[in-house]
C-alpha cells in the first residue's frame, strides 16, 4: 500500500526535470520533500497528483498505474494542496471547504457540514466559516485550503482503505505559530488515521521536527532518502542547498536534529 | 451552520440567503410578466383580463382583449422570459468555463456564427424567418464547433478563447462582405436582425424552445460542482476528480445548444448573458448551486422588463429589444462598477 514512483523520468517542454526518481508515500507516515528552488519538487508532486504522465518509469497508487485510474477514483483516495491557490471568485469559506467532499456525492449535506466544521477546527480556523474567502488574509486562505483537503482525506471512511495527502509548501504564508500547528495536525492525522503524507518544505528544521522520512532532490534526482538524521548531514546540505551548516542533536527534543547554517 | 454572533452576520461582505433571493426573484419575475402582459398599445385591466381568460369573451372589447392576451402578449412574455433565462445561464456557464467574470456566450463564436448564418440567409436567399432562423442556428453551431475543435489543440482554456476570437473576426469580416453586397431592403432586414427582436414569439415556437431550454438548463445546473471546482483552479478541479476536457466539452455543448436556437429566433440580444450573472454574483456570491437558478430567474425578469420597455416607450411602434438591453444595461453596469463593488 503506497503512492509511489519507480525510477520516474519526466520532461516538461522538452527539458528533463526528473530522472530516476524512486520514492514511496506510505500510510501512517509523513514524508518530507526537500530541495533547492528548481530541483523538481513541485513537478514530482504534480506527477503524484496525476497531472503529468511519466516519460519513463512508473507512478503507482496501491499497485495500480496511476494514469489508468479515473480522476474521480484518484480524488477519492488522494487530496492535493497546490502551492498557490488562485481562487478570486466570491465564495464563502464554508463552500470552499465543503468542496473537499465533491468526490463523494454519496454524502448527505449534514455529513458534509460536519466534515467541514471538523476540518476548520483542525486547521485552526473554526471562526472563519461564515466569512467570504476573498476577504481573508493570505495565511487564512492557506489554512482554509488546508481544511478543504482535510475534508477530502476524511470523507473516505472505508476501514483499512489507504488515503494520501500531498502538500506543496503548505506553510509558506503562515506565521511561526501556525506553521507549527499545521505540521503538528498533519503529523497527528498521519499517525492516527493512517494518512500517507508528502509535504514539500523549505525549512529544514521544521522538516527534521515533523517528518518521519525525508527525500532530498537535487537537479532532478534523489540525493538522499531516509530518516532525518541520515538525510540532514552537512555534506547533503552542501550538495543540495550550497550552504555550510552544523547539524546538532536538538537540545530539548530527544531524537530530533537542529540545523544551523553558518 | 453554527450560530454566529450578530456582529459577524452584519459584516458587509456577508451575502444574502440564497433561498430568499430565489423566492424574491421568482415573485418579481411573475409580477413583471403580469405587468408586461397587461400593458402596451392596448391596456387591459387585471380584473378584465382574468374575466375574459376564465369565462371567454362575447363583447367586441372582450374578444379583442382575449386575442391580444392569448395570441400576442402571453407568448411574447413567455418568450422573453425563456430567452432571458437561457442567455443568463449560458453566460454564467461561460464565466465559469473561462474562470473570468467578463466572459459571455459570444466569446466562443455563438453570436457571430449565428449572425453570419442569418445575414447569409437574408442576402443570399429570399430571407424571412423560415430561412434566417435555421441558417442562424446552423451558423452558431458551426462557429462554436470550429472554435472548440481548433481550440482543443492548445493546452488549457486559452486555446478555446483564441480560436473564438479568430472565428469572431472571420465571421465579422464575412458579415461585412455580405453587408457590402446587400441591397437596400436587405440592409434594413439585417440591421434589424442584429438589433434583436422578440416579435417572432408564437405558441409553436415556444412549444419547442421552452422545454428545450429548460431541459438543457437543468442538465447544466447539475454540473454546479464542476463549475465551482473550476473557480478554485484548473489543477484543483482535477484533484477533485473533474476531468477538464470533459467539463469544458459539456459546458461548451450545453451553451451552444441553449443559445444557438435563441440567437436564431431572436437575433442579437446583447448584454444579458454578461450582466445578469454578474448582478446575481454580487448579491449571492459565486456558488453555482445558487448562481445558476438565480441567474435564470433574473435573466427572465430582466428580458421581460426590457421587452416591456421596448414596447411601451414609443407606442404604437416598438424599439428593437437588443437596443434596450444595451441602452439600459450598459449605463446600469457602469454605475455598478463606479460604486466599486467587488465581484
Amino acid at each position: 500500500m503506497s503512492l509511489r514512483t519507480i525510477d520516474l523520468s519526466l520532461s516538461r517542454n522538452g527539458a528533463r526535470i526528473l530522472s530516476g526518481v524512486s520514492l514511496a508515500v506510505e500510510p501512517g507516515h509523513v514524508l518530507g520533500l526537500l530541495g533547492a528552488n528548481g530541483a523538481g519538487k513541485s513537478t514530482l508532486l504534480a506527477a503524484l497528483a496525476g497531472e503529468l504522465p511519466a516519460d519513463g518509469g512508473a507512478i503507482e497508487l496501491d499497485g495500480a498505474t496511476l494514469a489508468r485510474l479515473p480522476l474521480r477514483h484518484q480524488a477519492r483516495q488522494r487530496a492535493v494542496l497546490p502551492q498557490k491557490p488562485s481562487l478570486s471568485f466570491d465564495l464563502g469559506v464554508h463552500e470552499v471547504v465543503a468542496m473537499g467532499a465533491y468526490p463523494f456525492p454519496e454524502l448527505d449535506p449534514v455529513e458534509v457540514d460536519e466534515l467541514a466544521r471538523a476540518a476548520l477546527d483542525l486547521a485552526g480556523v473554526p471562526g472563519l466559516a461564515p466569512r467570504r474567502y476573498p476577504e481573508l488574509s493570505g495565511g487564512e486562505q492557506q489554512r482554509v485550503q488546508f481544511a478543504r483537503v482535510l475534508v477530502q482525506c476524511q470523507a473516505r471512511r472505508v476501514p483499512g482503505a489507504p488515503r494520501y495527502l500531498l502538500l506543496d509548501e503548505p506553510i509558506s504564508s503562515l506565521d511561526p505559530k501556525h506553521q507549527t500547528e499545521l505540521l503538528r495536525t498533519t503529523a497527528t492525522l498521519a499517525r492516527e488515521q493512517q494518512l500517507g503524507v508528502l509535504v514539500i518544505l523549505h525549512d529544514v528544521n521544521l522538516a527534521a521536527r515533523w517528518c518521519d522520512r525525508l527525500v532530498m532532490l537535487g537537479g532532478g534526482t534523489v540525493v538522499a532518502n531516509g530518516a532525518p538524521d541520515a538525510v540532514l548531514t552537512p555534506d547533503n546540505l552542501r550538495a543540495v542547498y550550497e550552504i555550510e551548516a552544523d547539524v546538532l542533536p536538538h537540545p530539548t527534543l530527544p531524537g530530533r536534529l537542529l540545523v544551523l547554517p553558518r | 451552520m453554527s450560530l454566529a454572533p450578530a456582529s459577524r452576520l452584519a459584516r458587509p461582505g456577508r451575502r444574502a440567503a440564497p433561498p430568499a433571493v430565489l423566492a424574491g426573484l421568482g415573485v418579481a419575475a411573475v409580477l413583471v410578466a403580469l405587468l408586461a402582459a397587461l400593458s402596451g398599445a392596448v391596456h387591459i385591466p387585471l380584473a378584465d383580463a382574468l374575466r375574459v381568460l376564465a369565462a371567454g369573451a362575447t363583447q367586441p372589447d372582450d374578444i379583442l382583449w382575449r386575442n391580444v392576451l392569448l395570441d400576442i402578449r402571453l407568448p411574447r412574455v413567455l418568450f422573453a422570459a425563456v430567452a432571458g433565462a437561457a442567455l443568463a445561464i449560458a453566460g454564467a456557464a461561460m464565466q465559469a468555463l473561462f474562470r473570468n467574470p467578463l466572459a459571455e456566450p459570444g466569446l466562443v463564436g455563438i453570436s457571430a456564427g449565428g449572425a453570419l448564418g442569418a445575414v447569409s440567409a437574408i442576402v443570399l436567399t429570399a430571407g424571412g424567418f423560415a430561412a434566417t432562423a435555421p441558417a442562424a442556428f446552423a451558423g452558431s453551431l458551426l462557429a462554436t464547433g470550429a472554435a472548440y475543435a481548433v481550440g482543443r489543440r492548445v493546452a488549457g482554456v486559452a486555446g478555446l478563447l483564441l480560436a473564438g476570437i479568430a472565428i469572431n473576426t472571420v465571421a465579422g469580416s464575412l458579415i461585412g462582405l455580405l453587408t457590402y453586397m446587400a441591397s437596400d431592403a436587405q440592409l434594413r432586414d439585417l440591421t434589424f436582425w442584429s438589433m434583436g427582436s422578440l416579435a417572432g414569439a408564437s405558441w409553436p415556437l415556444l412549444a419547442f424552445l421552452a422545454p428545450w431550454t429548460l431541459l438543457w438548463s437543468a442538465w447544466l445546473m447539475r454540473q454546479w460542482r464542476a463549475m465551482n471546482a473550476l473557480l478554485l483552479g484548473e489543477r484543483e478541479a482535477q484533484h477533485l476528480g473533474f476531468a477538464l476536457v470533459t467539463v469544458r466539452y459539456k459546458l461548451v455543448v450545453a451553451t451552444a445548444l441553449i443559445v444557438g436556437p435563441l440567437v436564431a429566433a431572436t437575433g442579437g440580444i446583447g448584454f444579458v448573458g454578461l450582466v445578469v450573472p454578474h448582478l446575481v454574483r454580487m448579491t449571492l456570491g459565486a456558488d453555482h448551486r445558487w448562481l445558476l437558478p438565480a441567474s435564470m430567474l433574473a435573466g427572465a425578469l430582466a428580458l421581460t422588463l426590457a421587452d416591456w420597455l421596448a414596447r411601451i416607450v414609443v407606442i404604437p411602434a416598438e424599439l428593437p429589444i437588443g437596443l434596450v438591453t444595451s441602452l439600459v444595461g450598459g449605463p446600469f453596469f457602469l454605475w455598478l462598477l463606479a460604486r466599486g463593488r467587488r465581484f
